[in-house]
């Protein structure tokens, strides 16, 4: 009896010991994120009060805010241990991500404001843990120009296996791998509606670093990433002001643009070095550069054929690089499914002294299957192939519709045949996952 | 232009081929093409107009889902242009934001642009798939957006009275590339020549679809636009229901808000 009772106390014991560490992990990343947030809102502070001056006369009519946005869970799953024995084995990896959305329009639509903060909450990852201010700006749209003043998101470019030409924002590479989450990036951006194409002219006050992952996280380099301490040539450090252009336009079944850049690389070098405890870490160097860029897309039928290129100085000897493929549809191919062929050829010709990339001469290769159905369900399956070392990086993602607001993901990477001398990708090569993401609109 | 073009021609044509010894099959042509391009002629000249969407989807078993969309259209000038038009979809949340901007040609294939909001992309996708399904519904972007008269070949059938009033019963069969249908049947009334009723035949010439148009209003003293359609798939048992609201014209709407680059910050 006695034996029973004790074994019991002993359970709740534990019990309360786990209970308390958990809520340790949550209140130290709620603590961790607070601190970002106040770091990051802080240097951006200008942007607010002047978003705010701008709204003010609007905000005396009132003015209606839409509210949109999500939330998250994930779930990351890990077959295997990571590349150095140094980081965390966990097989399971639970986080949380936060992003609404709020819009007000004013004068008619002629001026926009839009604010998307970002939060995410990670279950291992200190770095991982973090919020960002995707966009906070306001536009003023005078039809054959418009003004964006504030943070905004700019994409360029039109290939699938990397986005080459597109340098305006920064990655979060905390988030995801896959390079397709940035950072808010603070600038004036004016765009001009020709009858010869719309010119877009950048100016881009401040800087930011690329996130990476902490020093026990998966995904991490080769090394841990010394993220504290980055290297700039430029004696301006983050307050460095950098421009950019872009000139676009469609003729009939072509679209093309040209891009100019000028200013703070957004990709570091990793440069081996030791930290202040005499440990080996990868310090980022970011690099002044000057890149011009060229995305083409011709469309005709059933094909989409697609060209990035760009030459950039600056890191190192000059070099060029390019990614060129198509994308063929079967519509229709089974009821309303539609299969796509994708198929791209990947070049880079930068030197050792520039940032590493894994994509030097590679081939990408994919299926996407696309329901058309009523809960939008797609899934494309992939292969990014090194022809050198005949390294691959393998990929399966879906997306379905479980009602109005609920959607779920399902997404797995793969690594095989990378060699420890790759210095891209070597340090995630055990990193093997599968990802289950639920997410609920509102 | 163009389509008055068409019209001088056939009524220049008309008498000659009204005095020849006219075979049924001509004059069934004749009077078919004269419905449709009266039909095109009566809406001629609204300029722009914007409206608000609601879609809702019903599988067999009626359990149902729902878009809300806003949609802006600017007319086609003269030449090859036809009418420009704007989708930006609202709901479901997973796809707030996302945006399909169509520049339809008179003949030939369109432009088509999407905006994918969660990675601020503006992408060109082919506009070939013209049978496939718009938004999983039962609506194909056929049926929405090819709407300009060259696009087809018609015959009158016959006239015959639908929801309480007279009115011409029209085959047309697509000229273009990549439709999904032999043939379509189509109502429109004699009073004000606006389309009531819609058959489509699939490429076996079965009946696929059927589409009710109602609830019609007449904007800016000239323009008819309907409140409902409901298309019924008779081959799934699916159906899909739009409802048409804040109909607003000459909004000031130009060819720079149809712009690809503008696609960024649709509204």
């Amino acid at each position: 009896m006695r034996g029973v009772c004790q074994t019991r106390v002993g359970n709740r014991r534990r019990l309360r010991r786990t209970l308390g560490r958990a809520a340790r992990i949550v209140i130290k990343s709620a603590h961790q994120s607070v601190a970002v947030t106040r770091f990051r809102v802080t240097r951006l502070l200008p942007f607010f009060l002047m978003l705010a001056a701008l709204a003010a006369p609007g905000a005396a009519g009132a003015v209606p805010v839409t509210v949109s946005g999500y939330a998250a869970a994930e779930v990351r799953f890990f077959p295997g241990d990571p590349a150095d024995s140094a980081q965390k084995s966990g097989r399971l990896s639970p986080s949380l991500a936060l992003q609404p959305e709020f819009r007000a329009e004013w004068n008619g639509g002629r001026d926009r404001a839009l604010i998307r903060p970002f939060l995410r909450l990670d279950g291992d990852d200190a770095e991982r843990t973090h919020a960002d201010l995707r966009e906070a700006y306001w536009l003023r749209d005078q039809g054959s120009w418009e003004v964006l003043t504030g943070l905004g998101r700019v994409f360029w470019g039109v290939t699938e296996s990397r986005h080459l030409v597109d340098i305006v924002n920064q990655t979060d590479l905390v988030e995801h791998l896959d390079e397709e989450d940035k950072l808010g990036q603070p600038m004036v951006n004016l765009t001009l509606f020709q009858s010869f194409g719309a010119v877009s002219l950048f100016v881009l006050p401040g800087f930011r670093e690329r996130t990476f992952p902490g020093r026990r996280a998966r995904f991490r380099g080769a090394l841990p990433i010394a993220s504290d301490e980055p290297v700039f040539e430029s004696p301006a450090r983050r307050r460095r002001i950098d421009f950019a252009a872009r000139w676009s336009n469609a003729f009939g079944a072509w679209d093309v643009g040209a891009t100019l850049f000028h200013g703070t690389g957004r990709e570091p070098r990793l440069v081996p070095s030791l930290d202040g405890g005499g440990a080996p870490v990868l310090v980022p160097h970011y690099d002044i550069i000057s890149q011009a860029g060229l995305d083409i897309q011709y469309t005709r039928e059933n094909w989409l054929w697609k060209l990035e290129a760009l030459g950039r100085r600056g890191n190192g000897k000059r070099f060029a690089a390019m990614v060129a493929g198509f994308e063929y549809t079967l519509f229709g191919l089974f009821g309303p499914v539609d299969l796509s062929i994708l198929a791209e050829y990947l070049r880079d010709g930068r030197g050792a002294a520039a940032p590493a990339t894994s994509a030097d001469d590679d081939l990408f290769g994919a299926l996407r299957l696309t329901f058309n159905n009523a809960s939008s369900t797609t899934a494309l399956i992939g292969a990014t192939v090194d022809r050198s070392s005949g390294g691959a990086v393998l990929r399966f993602e879906a997306q379905h519709r479980l009602s109005d607001t609920w959607s779920l993901g399902v997404e797995a990477w793969g690594f095989t045949g990378i060699p420890a001398s790759d210095t891209a990708l070597a340090g995630i090569r055990r990193d093997d996952f599968v990802q289950v993401r639920l997410q609920r609109s509102f | 232009m163009r389509r008055f073009l068409v019209l001088g021609v056939l009524a220049l044509l008309g008498p000659l081929l009204l005095y020849s010894p006219a075979a049924p099959a001509t004059e069934s042509a004749d009077k078919g093409v004269t419905i449709a391009y009266e039909a095109d002629r009566r809406d001629a000249g609204f300029g722009d107009f914007a409206a608000t969407v609601s879609m809702t989807l019903r599988n067999k078993a009626q359990s149902e889902s729902r878009r809300e969309m806003s949609i802006k259209v600017l007319e086609g000038g003269s030449g090859d242009d036809g009418d420009k038009s704007l989708i930006r979809f609202s709901k479901p949340g997973d796809i707030e934001g996302t945006t399909l901007l169509t520049h339809s040609r008179k003949i030939g294939n369109d432009d088509q642009w999407i905006f994918l909001p969660a990675v601020k992309r503006v992408k060109r996708i082919s506009s070939t798939n013209r049978s496939g399904a718009f938004a999983g519904s039962e609506f194909a972007y056929e049926d929405l957006v090819n709407q300009e008269p060259d696009k087809y070949t018609y015959a009158w059938i016959r006239d015959e009275d639908l929801n309480d009033g007279p009115a011409f019963v029209v085959e047309r069969v697509p000229v273009y590339d990549g439709s999904g249908y032999t043939r379509q049947v189509v109502w429109y009334d004699k009073a004000e020549y606006r389309i009531q009723r819609i058959e489509y035949y699939d490429r076996k010439n079965e009946l696929l679809k059927t589409l009710n148009i109602s609830g019609y209003e007449k904007y800016l003293g000239q323009h008819w636009r309907a409140r409902e359609m409901v298309m019924v798939n008779h081959q799934t048992g699916k159906s899909t229901t739009l409802v048409w609201q804040d109909y607003k014209f000459a909004t000031g709407l130009s060819e720079v808000d149809f712009n690809k680059n503008k696609l960024r910050n649709a509204r």
